[in-house]
C-alpha cells in the first residue's frame, strides 16, 4: 500500500485495531458472531438481487459493511433489552435475534411477515425480542430510547436500550436533546453512533466542523470513545463496557463505530458522486473478511470450517427467501384498518 | 355532586388514577416543582415521585418522543406541551412515531400516551398562544382527538384517556380552568368516566342544530339561550369528542331541525368544521333545507390588539348570525 493510500485509511478509519477476541469469548461465541454477521451480509445481499429483479417492493437500505456494529452491539444484550433502530434497520433485527424468514416475508409484503406486510424495510420491527423499530426518519429513533430507558427506570427492572443510529441524525435536534435528557438523569441508554461517513450524498465533514463525533460526549458530561467500525471484538468490547455502566445506574455512553459506507445509500444507489476508486480500499477492512483471516491466521478454525459456517447463513437465507415467495400470503384487504387502533376498533 | 373548576377536575383525574395504575407516568416543563404553569398537576410530584412526574428541559421534540417510546414499552406517560402551539415541536414523533407504530409493526405495539394540549385564544397572548391545532391531528388516521369542556367531561375522559390504549390528543381550553361545573363526588366522583364518540346535547331544539367543542359549545349555549328570547329554538350539541365524531347525535338532530351550523374556535380555513360539513352533507344532504353554515376564527394569525384580537376570535354574536343566516338560507 502506498503511502498517500495508507494516509487515506488511517484519515477514514482512525480507530483501526487489530481484531483480538475478548479475554475470556469462547471460540463457540465466536463462530456465533461470525454467523450472526455472515446472516446479515447474506440478507442483504439477497435483498439487493431480489429488489433488483422487482421481487421486492419499496425502498430497502443495505446493512451491508457494518455487520459488525450491530452483531458486536447486540451479543452483549439480553433478549428483553431494547434497540432502536435506522431505515437501514435489517442488521438491527437479525443481531437482535430477529427471525430470518418472517423478515423475509415482511419485505415481500406478505401477512406471515414481522410487520404483516405493513412495515417493509424500512419499518422492520419486532417488539417482542426488543427491537423497536427502523424508523424512516433520521434521527428519530433518539428519543425513542430515552422513553425505553425511562420505562426501565421506572419499572426497576435492568433493562438497557442501545440507540443505533448514523451520523447523519447527529445532526437533527432530538439527537442533542435526547443525549442531553439521558445524561441529566443517568439513563440506561447506550448511543452508538454508526458513522458511515455519508448521509446520503453528504459528506460529514460538508455539515459538521468536528467530524470525530464522540467528542461531542463532554458536552453532555458523560464519556464518548471511538472505536473502529469494521472491527467485531472492538465494538463488543465498547459496548459491553458501556452496557454494564448502564445495567449499574452509571448513565449513558457515547460511542462512535467509525467505519465507511461501502455499498450505496439504498439498494440502487450507483454512488456516482464519490470517488469509489479510491475507496475500494476499504474492503479490504470489511468485518466479515477481517473475522475469517482472524480465525485462519490465529489457527482457531480451518478455511474450510469458516466457510462452513457462512454455507449455514447462506443456506438460512435461502430457506427464508424460499419461504417468503412460496410459502406466504398476501395480507387480505380486510385487513387493512386493522391495528390503526388498539383492541380491533375501526374508525372510518 | 360537588361543583368544581376544570383545573381541579384534571387534577383530580391524575391524583385518583396515578394511585390505582403505577404505570402513568408525566412529563413536561415545570410540571413537577411548580405544578405546572396551570397549576393542574400540582401536588402530583409530592405524591408519585420524581421518576413518575419528570420536570422536562424545555426540549419537546425529545420529551413528546420519550412518552412515545415509553408507550412502546410498557408506561402510560402523559405529555404536557404547555401551550398546544408547541405541539408543533414534537409533531415528528406524534405523527411519524405514535400515529402509526402499532400500524406499522403489525400490531405489535401499544401506545397509551396523551398529549395534553392547552388550546384557545383570548387574553392577548398573540399569534404563537393563541392556536388550535385539533384539525391537524383529525387528519391523522391513529390518533384520537378529544376537547372536553365541562368539569364532568373533563376529568371523566381523562380517565378515559388514561386507560385508553391509543395516543390521545386531549385538548384543554386554557381559558376554561377556571369554569365551574358539577361532577360527582365520593365513589361514583372516583369511579365513574366519559367515552370517546359521544356527543352532549346540551340544549334541545327545533329550528336550528348548533354544532360546537370546548369554549364553543359555552358560547354556542349562550349564543341559544339569547336566540331563545327572540323565538328561535336552537338544539346545541357539544361534541366533545372530535375523533371518533358522533355523527349519529349530530344527524338525528339534524333529521329534526333540518338546519345546522358548526362552530370551532380555530380559523376556518382547513379546520374540524369544514371536515364535519363534508360528512353532514354525505351522510345526508336531502335532511338539509338550507345550506350548512361554519363558524370559526379568521384566517390570519391571532393579533395581539385586543380590538383586532376580538375581530378573530368567533363569539356569541357571531354563531347568532350564523343562525340568522341559516334560518335566511333556502
Amino acid at each position: 500500500m502506498d503511502k498517500k493510500t495508507q494516509a487515506y485509511v488511517k484519515q477514514t478509519l482512525p480507530a483501526l485495531k487489530e481484531l483480538k477476541a475478548p479475554e475470556g469469548m469462547s471460540l463457540d461465541e465466536q463462530k456465533r458472531i461470525y454467523r450472526q454477521m455472515c446472516l446479515i451480509r447474506e440478507f442483504d445481499s439477497q435483498v439487493k438481487t431480489l429488489w433488483m429483479k422487482n421481487e421486492i417492493y419499496g425502498l430497502a437500505h443495505s446493512y451491508v459493511g457494518a455487520e459488525a456494529i450491530a452483531v458486536g452491539a447486540c451479543e452483549n444484550l439480553n433478549k428483553d433489552d431494547f434497540i432502536t433502530s435506522t431505515h437501514r434497520g435489517h442488521g438491527h433485527t437479525i443481531a437482535k435475534g430477529g427471525n430470518t424468514r418472517a423478515m423475509m416475508a415482511e419485505l415481500h409484503g406478505k401477512y406471515e411477515g414481522l410487520n404483516r406486510g405493513k412495515g417493509g424495510s424500512m419499518h422492520i420491527a419486532d417488539v417482542d425480542i426488543g427491537m423497536l423499530g427502523a424508523t424512516g426518519i433520521v434521527g428519530s429513533g433518539m428519543p425513542i430510547a430515552i422513553g425505553s430507558a425511562i420505562s426501565a427506570k421506572v419499572l426497576k427492572n435492568d433493562r438497557v436500550t442501545i440507540c443505533f443510529h448514523g451520523d447523519g441524525g447527529t445532526n437533527q435536534g432530538v439527537w442533542h436533546e435526547s443525549i442531553n435528557m439521558a445524561a441529566a438523569w443517568d439513563l440506561p441508554a447506550i448511543f452508538l453512533i454508526e458513522n458511515n461517513q455519508y448521509a446520503i450524498a453528504t459528506k460529514l465533514g460538508w455539515v459538521a466542523k468536528e467530524t470525530d463525533l464522540y467528542k461531542r460526549a463532554i458536552g453532555y458530561g458523560i464519556e464518548g470513545v471511538q472505536i473502529d467500525g469494521f472491527n467485531v471484538f472492538d465494538v463488543y468490547n465498547a459496548v459491553k463496557k458501556a452496557v454494564e455502566k448502564a445495567r449499574k445506574g452509571g448513565g449513558p455512553t457515547l460511542i462512535e463505530a467509525r467505519y465507511i459506507r461501502l455499498l450505496g445509500h439504498f439498494v440502487a444507489d450507483d454512488q456516482w458522486y464519490r470517488d469509489l476508486k479510491a475507496d475500494e480500499i476499504f474492503w479490504e477492512y470489511e468485518p466479515i473478511k477481517r473475522m475469517k483471516e482472524y480465525f485462519i491466521s490465529n489457527k482457531l478454525l480451518s478455511e474450510e470450517e469458516v466457510d462452513a459456517i457462512q454455507q449455514d447463513a447462506i443456506d438460512e437465507i435461502a430457506d427464508a427467501v424460499s419461504y417468503a415467495q412460496n410459502e406466504c400470503t398476501e395480507p387480505s384487504a380486510d385487513t387493512l384498518y386493522d391495528d390503526i387502533y388498539a383492541d380491533g376498533e375501526i374508525i372510518y | 355532586m360537588a361543583v368544581i373548576t376544570v383545573r381541579q377536575a384534571l387534577n383530580d383525574a391524575f391524583k385518583e388514577e396515578m394511585k390505582i395504575d403505577p404505570t402513568i407516568i408525566m412529563m413536561g416543563c415545570d410540571i413537577g416543582v411548580r405544578g405546572g404553569p396551570f397549576g393542574i398537576t400540582l401536588d402530583l410530584m409530592n405524591l408519585y415521585g420524581k421518576d413518575r412526574v419528570i420536570d422536562t428541559p424545555i426540549s419537546e421534540p425529545a420529551f413528546v418522543g420519550a412518552c412515545v417510546g415509553a408507550a412502546a414499552t410498557g408506561l402510560r406517560p402523559v405529555a404536557e406541551v404547555l401551550y398546544s402551539d408547541w405541539i408543533t415541536l414534537g409533531m415528528d414523533q406524534l405523527v411519524n412515531m405514535a400515529a402509526k407504530m402499532r400500524y406499522m409493526f403489525g400490531g405489535k405495539v401499544h401506545m397509551p400516551l396523551v398529549v395534553r394540549a392547552p388550546f384557545g385564544a383570548g387574553g392577548g397572548i398573540a399569534a404563537q398562544h393563541s392556536q388550535s391545532f385539533e384539525a391537524w391531528f383529525n387528519h391523522v388516521p391513529g390518533f384520537k382527538v378529544v376537547a372536553p369542556i365541562e368539569p364532568y367531561d373533563v376529568k371523566g375522559m381523562m380517565k378515559t384517556a388514561l386507560r385508553d390504549d391509543n395516543p390521545v390528543i386531549f385538548f384543554e381550553h386554557k381559558r376554561s380552568y377556571q369554569l365551574k361545573g358539577e361532577v360527582p363526588d365520593g365513589e361514583e366522583g372516583e369511579t365513574y368516566t366519559v367515552p370517546f364518540g359521544k356527543a352532549a346535547v346540551r340544549r334541545e331544539g327545533t329550528d336550528v342544530t348548533i354544532v360546537a367543542y370546548s369554549m364553543m359549545a359555552i358560547r354556542a349555549k349562550k349564543a341559544a339561550e339569547e336566540l331563545a328570547k327572540e323565538g328561535i329554538s336552537c338544539e346545541v350539541i357539544d361534541l366533545i369528542s372530535l375523533l371518533p365524531l358522533d355523527y349519529d347525535t349530530v344527524m338525528n338532530s339534524i333529521g329534526k331541525t333540518n338546519r345546522v351550523v358548526v362552530c370551532q374556535e380555530a380559523n376556518l380555513r382547513g379546520g374540524m368544521a369544514g371536515d364535519i360539513v363534508s360528512e353532514i352533507i354525505d351522510r345526508g344532504f336531502d335532511l338539509l333545507d338550507a345550506p350548512p353554515v361554519r363558524v370559526g376564527a379568521l384566517n390570519v394569525p391571532m393579533p395581539y390588539n385586543k380590538g383586532l384580537e376580538d375581530l378573530c376570535i368567533p363569539d356569541e354574536q357571531k354563531i347568532k348570525d350564523a343562525v340568522y343566516k341559516v334560518l335566511d338560507n333556502k
